[in-house]
Formats: structure tokens, sequence, C-alpha cells
């Protein structure tokens, strides 16, 4: 078991002709990625051979979900075209849409949400994220997949890099599913929806969550922690030191007032009962001694 | 972005937002023709970002001419919590018999829009939620039906507004979700919305955050950015793209991916605690695909900061490969040249970081040091910065 990405994902690549599709389409099928189909409009019958695969190009996701029975599509469209493309995903009835494409303006991201959570069949994961990785069974977006293997501890995180880096901390444990959730100001899985779903996989022993400044997902988190998860989790939070209005990279990424901050955080998830490392190194300890 | 108060008010004329007429100056003569253009009574408003402009003495009322010139000329070079006034609007006085409050916004926690309303304005919004919660109405709009006529005028009674000025105060609302919308706004506040002794109903002051993101579709957007406003460092970052934010601290910092770099902000200062309370200069995330000119142009920046003591480099190679970066460092300090002088401490991990550490440790830079972990890195950068001093 594994959350959202297991061995029955069959994943289809919206851009695969584009130089990332292409790039992450690679990387996913050498980490052992059922990568079934690519949708680029007007390419269709087109097929982009990679590393002895021959993965055939469709025009719609509609048709390729009908010829490949793809459930999983990741999104690599650039942010023009990227609400276009989530909104015929959700249409074909694709189970779980990863965006990950970066810069998505976020009414468009506020249409395609609304739009898939009415839908009451797509899961989205994004937009502006590095999507997820069940290891040794599936990878669907851009998440390395040497770093670690199978294990135990799940792990949810707004950031990219910073997912790598706990990933590569606790490399010799493993994970059961490692999410990028992506740190815009509207995204389409959020921490409380993998936590919810880590409590319930029996694969995970214990769950790491890495949040960063802005909105109050955080605080949000850690209530939904003390109702509903009985698993330890550990935490972390990125921008202690970030001063108030500046945007740190991340468009959702700022603090705004009293509000928002990594200390409010903190304090949130540990009256939650979560411990909450100062550095990524020091939260990679207190999970180990968890465990 | 946010926008000024003049920008805000111009871009709601655009819409049909009743706004009293007003214009902006730069200097006192420009601001003494504006009020002519306008005549009678106005008031001239110090155009900052920043709250509170009012008890600062950013907003005075004149009478006459002269008192344009004497509030123009003392508002104008004038700092409200660490902004300088460089423009003045000049506005057309009204005779307010109410204020209050209405603001479109995105709602992060619910992934949708938010109405705010009350009949309470000409405050902090802030303080009415706290003080007096009864008085705001609060109401979630569904992106992809948006604001209607008859929605706006629910909202409307749910705030309790006077029922003479419900129609008016709806159809404002209406209009604002246009301005929402249509500009790919991400706040829409009208603060305070007042009726007038003639029973109109008018914007006063307003407050516009655009998305950036949408700037595709807008390229009148371009026109509002105010360069002059933001730190010169930040401006040179931009024109190469590179995402920089820039701080009051010693160390230097380039990272790759945003998260990474606000940890590796917080890991430095918690470091500098030991070596002098130095602190991050920067915030600079160079993105997936570091080449040596992104690694170049990042070190061309920080180093021009002459606050800057020491850098750390702190890159975990996902999709990109430690050795690119470690060719990106060489090849980036042998373009800087001379320019390059202060210290560099690089940490490398992930992907092929072998080949990473050998590149570097084989180009031997008398300025680069490599540590293995990024709390250790972190705490040499910052004994580095400390021992030259604040």
């Amino acid at each position: 078991m594994a959350i959202f990405l297991d061995g029955n994902s069959r994943i289809l690549v919206q851009g695969i002709t584009g130089s990332e599709g292409t790039k992450h389409t690679k990387r996913m099928l050498a980490s052992g990625s059922q990568v079934v189909a690519g949708v680029t409009p007007g390419k269709g019958g087109q097929t982009v051979e990679i590393d002895g695969h021959a993965i055939p190009v469709f025009n719609s996701v509609q048709e390729a979900r009908a010829a490949t029975k793809a459930n999983v599509s990741v999104v690599f469209v650039p942010p023009k075209f990227t609400k276009g493309a989530v909104i015929e995903a959700v249409d074909a009835k694709i189970e779980l849409v990863v965006v990950i494409t970066e810069g998505v303006p976020v009414h468009d991201s506020a249409e395609f949400f609304a739009y898939a959570q009415a839908s009451k069949h797509t899961r989205l994961i994004g937009p502006n994220c590095p999507g997820l990785i069940s290891p040794g069974i599936s990878n669907a977006g851009i998440i390395p997949a040497d770093i670690t293997k199978k294990g135990p501890v799940g792990l949810v995180s707004k950031s990219g890099t910073l997912t790598y880096q706990m990933m590569y901390e606790l490399r010799d444990l493993g994970f059961s599913t490692c999410i990028g959730i992506g740190g815009d100001p509207i995204i389409g899985t959020t921490h409380i929806d993998a936590l919810r779903a880590f409590e319930a996989d029996p694969e995970t022993k214990v769950i790491v969550m890495i949040g960063e400044i802005g909105g109050d997902a955080e605080e949000r988190a850690a209530a939904f922690i003390k109702e509903h998860v009985t698993k330890p989790v550990v935490g972390y939070v990125a921008g202690f030191t970030a001063p108030e209005g500046k945007t740190m990279g991340h468009a959702g990424a700022i603090v705004s007032g009293s509000s928002g901050t990594a200390q409010a955080k903190k304090e949130a998830l540990e009256a939650a009962g979560v411990r909450v490392g100062k550095t990524p190194s020091e939260t990679a300890r207190l999970l180990r001694e968890i465990l | 972005m946010d926008l000024y108060e003049y920008q805000a008010r111009d871009l709601f004329e655009s819409h049909g937002v009743p706004v009293l007429k007003g214009s902006v100056a730069t200097t006192v003569a420009e601001a003494v023709s504006a009020a002519e253009a306008i005549g009678g009574v106005v008031v001239v408003k110090a155009q900052v970002k920043v709250g509170g402009r009012g008890k600062a003495g950013g907003v005075k009322v004149a009478k006459t001419i002269e008192e344009v010139r004497e509030h123009a000329t003392n508002i104008l070079g004038m700092d409200i919590k660490g902004h300088t006034v460089n423009r003045v609007m000049i506005a057309q006085g009204a005779s307010i018999v109410e204020e209050y409050y209405v603001s479109i916004l995105v709602d992060r926690a619910q992934r949708q829009y938010l109405v705010m309303a009350s009949t309470a304005g000409g405050v902090e919004i802030e303080q009415v939620a706290h003080e007096t919660p009864e008085l705001l109405a609060m109401v979630g709009i569904d992106p992809l039906k948006g604001i209607d006529r008859a929605l706006a005028l629910s909202i409307v009674q749910q705030a309790k507004f006077p029922t003479d000025i419900e129609g008016q105060v709806a159809d404002v609302l209406v209009t604002l979700w246009k301005v929402f919308q249509s500009e790919d706004a991400t706040l829409v506040e009208v603060n305070p919305l007042v009726k007038t002794s003639d029973g109109r109903i008018i914007a006063l002051d307003g407050k516009v955050s655009l998305d950036e993101n949408a700037d595709f579709r807008h390229p009148d957007h371009e026109a509002l950015v105010d360069e002059s406003a933001t730190d010169p460092l930040e401006v040179a970052a931009k024109a190469k793209n590179l995402n920089y934010v820039k701080l009051d601290g010693e160390v230097g910092i380039i990272g790759n991916g945003a998260g990474l770099v606000m940890s590796t902000l917080d890991v430095v200062a918690y470091a500098g605690e030991n070596f002098g309370g130095v602190r991050p200069a920067n915030f600079l995330d160079i993105g997936g695909g570091a080449s040596a000119q992104v690694m170049a142009d990042g070190l061309s920046i920080i180093l021009s900061d002459p606050a800057v003591k020491s850098v750390f480099v702190n890159v975990f190679g996902g999709i990109t490969s430690c050795d690119a970066v470690a060719n990106g460092i060489v090849q980036a300090l042998s373009m800087l040249g001379d320019k390059a002088t202060k210290p560099l401490v690089v940490r490398l991990d992930g992907n092929n970081v072998l080949e990473g550490r050998r590149i570097l440790n084989e180009a031997n830079h008398p300025l680069v040091e490599q540590l293995d972990t990024m709390d250790g890195a972190a705490s040499r950068a910052a004994e580095l910065a400390g021992k030259a001093g604040k």
C-alpha cells in the first residue's frame, strides 16, 4: 500500500512532447512507473520513443484514456494552457491529476480546483508541485527516484527541494509515499488530505510534515492531527527568518501582519503533540527517536 | 503586486466603480496644478504601500491652493514606516456621512474567493473582525459562479447595510467583482466605501493586489510596476530572472528551490547566534537548472551587496546534478575574476554529488570551501561572516 499512487497507477503525461514533459517521462519510466500515454493536441498518432518504450501520443485526454486505461495524469503544459488541460483531464474522469507547472494564475487554479472538486471523481495535486512518489512502485512527477527506497515513513511537504532533502536525511529508513503539494495560494491536495490518507495507510508508520510560511494550512493541519491522527508525526517549518511582506519564492510564502509566521505554525503543531525540528536534520533526528 | 492607491483608483474608474476625482503628483508644482484642475477642497494623500499614513501625517485636507502647496511640501519626501513618499495623490474632497467596508479576496483555506462586507468602515478590518465580528459579513464565492446582482444584494443584506442604499452598494460590489476577475486580482479592498451627504456611494480609498502569474494576459499591468520603490539589487536580479529578495544580514545565500532556500536562511540565522549575530543577507533561489550563467548572475548580484561578508551556496541535486552546479560555480568564479572577493562555503548533496565535490576540489579555488552537511556549512559561513565583522 501507499497513498494516492500505487501499482495500479497508469500514467499519462499532458505535454509529453515538450522538453520538460519528455525529460521527466524518461525519469518516470526509469523509476518503474507505468507511463502509458502522452497527450499533445495536434500531435495525436505520433509515438514518443524513450529508452525502448514507445509511448503513444493522443490529441485528447479522452482518447488517451479510452485507448490506454490511463487513470493518472501528470501535467507539464505551460501556465497559459494549464487550466484547459486540467479541465480536460477532469472531463475524461482521470482519477488523479498532478500539476507540475509553475506560474499558474491563482484565478485559474481556483477555477480548476472547483471544477475537479465538483466532479467528485478527480483528486488534484498542485499546481507548482514536484508530484509524488511511492518508492519502488510508481513515480508521478519530478521527484528523484534514486534518493531512497520503500519504507515506513510518509512525507508531505509544500516544497520540492525540502522534500528531497528530507528523503535524503531518512534514506536508510525509506518511505511509503512522498508527496509535494506545492506552495501556491490555492492547491488541490492539502496537508490534511495527505495526513488523512497516511493515517489510513497500514504501511505508513510515522509521518513527516513539512510546512512553510504563509496562510494557515499548518495550523489547520495541527488541529486535524490532534483530532484524527494516531500515528506519530514530526514537523518542520521553513521561514523563521522571513520578513513581513516579502514573498519568498513560492507565491503563497508570505508573512502578512501577524499571520502566517513560522513561529505560529510551530507552536500550533507542538500544541497538537507534533515534535518540530529547528532544521531538516534535527527533524530527521526527532523522527529516528520516535521510530 | 500591490498597487498604490492612485493606481487602484484609476483601475476602479476604468471599470466603472464610483470614485472621486484624483490624480498623482511627484512634485509640489504638479500637486498644485492637479488641485487647480480638480477645484474646491482637496485631500493631499501620501502614496505608500503601508498602512497608518494618516496617523503619520501623510493625509491632509487642503482648502486653499496655499494649503495644497504646504501639505505637498511636507508630505513629499516624508518617511512613513521606512517608506519614502515619492508621490502624493490629490483627491477631490467630499462630505462624508457614513463609512463602510467591502473586499473580495482569495481565500486560501477554503480554496475559493471570499467577500467581506461591513458597515463599520474606515478602520482596520482586522480590528472589526476581532472586536465586533457581528458587524462583519463573510461570504464564500464559488470561482465558477462569481458574484451576480442577486448574490451581491444578499451579501449587502447579510452585512446589514441601511435598506435605502442596499441597491447602490450591491451595484458597487458587482463592479468590484468585475475588477477582481477581469484584472486577475488577489485582493480588491475598498476602505472606506462612503456615503456622501448628497447620497452617493463612493470608493474613497482602495487596495488592489494583482497576480503576477497572470501578467501574460495583462500586458498593461507592466506599466503599474514601480521600480523606484524596490531595492536596486532586487531590480537587477529581476532583470536577470532571478528570484531574489534583499534582507539585512551579512551571509549571502544561494540555493535551489524556494523551501530549501528559506530553510537555509533559518539555519544560517541559528548558526549566526554563535558568531556575533550574523544573519542571512538575501533569499536567492536559482531553481532547478542551475547553469553556469545563472550561478554567475546570482553570485554577481550577491557580491555586489556591500553588506555581504561570506556566501553560502546550498544545493540539493534533485533534478539538477551536482557536477553541473560545481561546474557552474567554477565558471562563475572565472567569469567574475577579481570581482569575486568574499569566501564561498559550498554544500552539495544529492544527484551525482561525488563528481560535483571532485570538480570543486580539483579547481581548488582559494575562496571556495566545501562542507558535507547543511548545518555544518551554515555554521562555517556564519563564522566567516562573523570574523569579517558586522
